[in-house]
């Protein structure tokens, strides 16, 4: 057990502690268990959305500064809080939200009004509701099923309604053709997003996360993760996964050049921020779960005999701190690709998608089932 | 054939943009070239054209003789002049507007102008906070020729020997 996670356990019993007091004063006598059960649920949701949604807030604004710094620019330095100029641009995400909360949410004359305002919570819902079965450290998962990754599949694909809805209800062209991009192009990647999975299922023999960086455990540190023997499925994950939430250089369905702002161009104020969410959020959930399963999830990249030896051990102890450390390196990856790679052509993404991709994790599922039966395998015995 | 095998391998193994993600990844540590507009500004020209001013000679007297001539250069037709003659028997404008809203900073009123009266300053940084604050009338161009001669002087007497 963590020494860092003991404590955090403790605090959580007095708070769990504190709850039950507080309903007891409140309702004059204990819940029902199961009641009681709901309520601990909904904490924990509140738990991992909260710190989630200021994640994305955060990450939009180290989106415009790394991207700014490439362009050799500094990126936003202006908005501060208390005035203070040296917390220069970190307020920035703050005075965007209160931006979009004051603004007027406009729904066209020829919108689909029912439709035109669900959209949005349909794009935002899965990219939420994901996150029950990331493992963010080896005891702390919200749902800790054992279909997790298919759980995860299923929950992502249901993202491309809220897309298609909004471009439909829309009731106008550049959203529609937008929405209709965006379909076919998630549906063409969820493929080989897919397959790459099952390679990744394939070689830790388990649907559950937790069980998945588990089997990446090992003496040898980073080497012992899956990305070596699924090299290849790694980079399709994080290529697909860029496609999947619609980022550049695959960012057709947006195409602003083009199409104006894609399958939201009709929405405006806390709706649109609502999409805006929903993407970001997508692309942390995207960089988790490639790290969760093939850069080791809570795992330390550092082997203990190392750690150790340079008089670090706590380096080598396994915490959710270096999902973090992962989960930002990736994240900051996906900006980097915007940062560097220009637009691709519509007929290219499909091509890549359907010609490349799909045959090339077809070809690796059949060489890994090959290789985990010879020796050749030493990823786990 | 061996071309082509590069060709695979080069292609699988995203060489391409690899190197396009080096080129911004130094880029990410270059020095930051963004001036930071109100604490610090870019030098201006001497030719800059800015703000409009209607200048006046050393004694005192305005150089604008009511010619016209900017009037009838100007392409954005901002400018409107109306003339009497004065008491001493000299022409002088009673109207002189500029519609900075129309204007187009091209300085072709500065350069038609036979007396050096009206010039554009470097002054760029002015704004209007009602409909019609950006109608500049004679005396609040000779105002602002009284405030910056110096400048516009200078200005004048740098570029002179390019002219």
């Amino acid at each position: 057990m963590n020494t860092l996670v003991q404590p955090l356990m403790n605090f959580g019993n007095w708070l769990w502690g504190l709850l039950a007091a507080v309903v007891v004063w409140i309702f004059g006598q204990e819940l029902a268990p199961s009641v009681m059960h709901a309520i601990k649920i909904l904490l924990l949701i509140v738990c991992i959305v909260a710190p989630l949604m200021g994640a994305v807030a955060y990450l939009t604004l180290w989106e415009r500064k790394l991207i700014g710094w490439m362009q050799i620019r500094i990126g936003p330095n202006r908005v501060t809080f208390f005035g203070l100029r040296w917390l220069g641009g970190l307020a920035q995400p703050v005075a965007d939200g209160l931006k979009l909360m004051v603004k007027e949410v406009v729904i066209p004359a020829g919108a689909n009004k029912t439709l035109f305002v669900l959209a949005p919570v349909m794009a935002i819902m899965p990219a939420l509701a994901a996150w029950a079965v990331i493992p963010f450290s080896p005891s702390l998962v919200l749902a800790d099923i054992d279909a997790g990754l298919l759980y995860v599949m299923a929950i992502t694909s249901v993202g491309v309604y809220g897309i298609i809805i909004a471009g439909w209800a829309s009731n106008s062209k550049y959203a529609f053709l937008g929405a209709m991009r965006s379909a076919a192009q998630m549906v063409s990647y969820e493929l080989a997003m897919g397959f790459a999975l099952v390679c990744v299922l394939m070689a830790a023999q388990s649907l559950n996360l937790g069980e998945i960086v588990r089997m990446q455990q090992g003496n040898w540190g980073f080497l012992n993760w899956f990305w070596i023997p699924l090299f290849p499925m790694f980079l399709v994950y994080l290529i697909a996964g860029v496609a999947e939430t619609n980022r550049a250089p695959f960012d057709v369905a947006e195409g602003e050049s083009e199409i104006v702002a894609g399958f939201h161009v009709e929405y405006s104020g806390m709706a649109f921020a609502v999409f805006f969410l929903a993407e970001y959020a997508n692309m942390i959930l995207v960089s988790t779960l490639c790290s969760v399963m093939f850069l080791g999830g809570w795992l330390s990249p550092i082997p203990l005999a190392i750690a150790s030896a340079i008089g670090l051990p706590w380096l080598a102890a396994d915490s959710f701190g270096w999902l973090l450390v992962k989960l930002f390196v990736v994240v900051s990856s996906f900006l980097w690709f915007r940062a560097t790679f220009p637009r691709y052509r519509y007929d290219q993404i499909m091509r890549l998608g359907w010609k490349v991709f799909l045959p090339l994790t077809i070809f690796w599922i059949v060489l890994l089932g090959a290789w985990m039966q010879t020796p050749l395998w030493v990823w786990w015995q | 054939m061996i071309g082509r095998i590069q060709q695979f391998f080069r292609t699988f193994l995203l060489v391409e943009l690899v190197k396009g993600m080096m080129l911004t990844g130094r880029h990410l540590f270059r020095r930051k070239i963004t001036v930071q507009y109100p604490e610090e500004k870019t030098p201006l020209s001497p030719r800059f054209r800015g703000l409009h001013a209607l200048r006046r000679y050393p004694n005192g007297e305005e150089r604008c003789i009511a010619c016209k001539l900017c009037e009838a250069v100007c392409p954005a037709l901002a400018i409107t002049i109306e003339s009497e003659q004065r008491a001493d028997g000299t022409r002088r404008t009673t109207r002189y507007d500029i519609d900075l809203t129309k204007c187009i900073f091209c300085g072709f009123c500065e350069e038609s102008c036979p007396v050096d009266s009206i010039v554009e300053t470097n002054i760029f940084e002015f704004h209007g906070e009602q409909r019609g604050d950006l109608i500049y009338t004679k005396p609040m161009l000779l105002a602002v020729g009284d405030l910056y001669e110096e400048q516009i002087a200078k200005d004048r007497a740098d570029d002179a020997a390019y002219r």
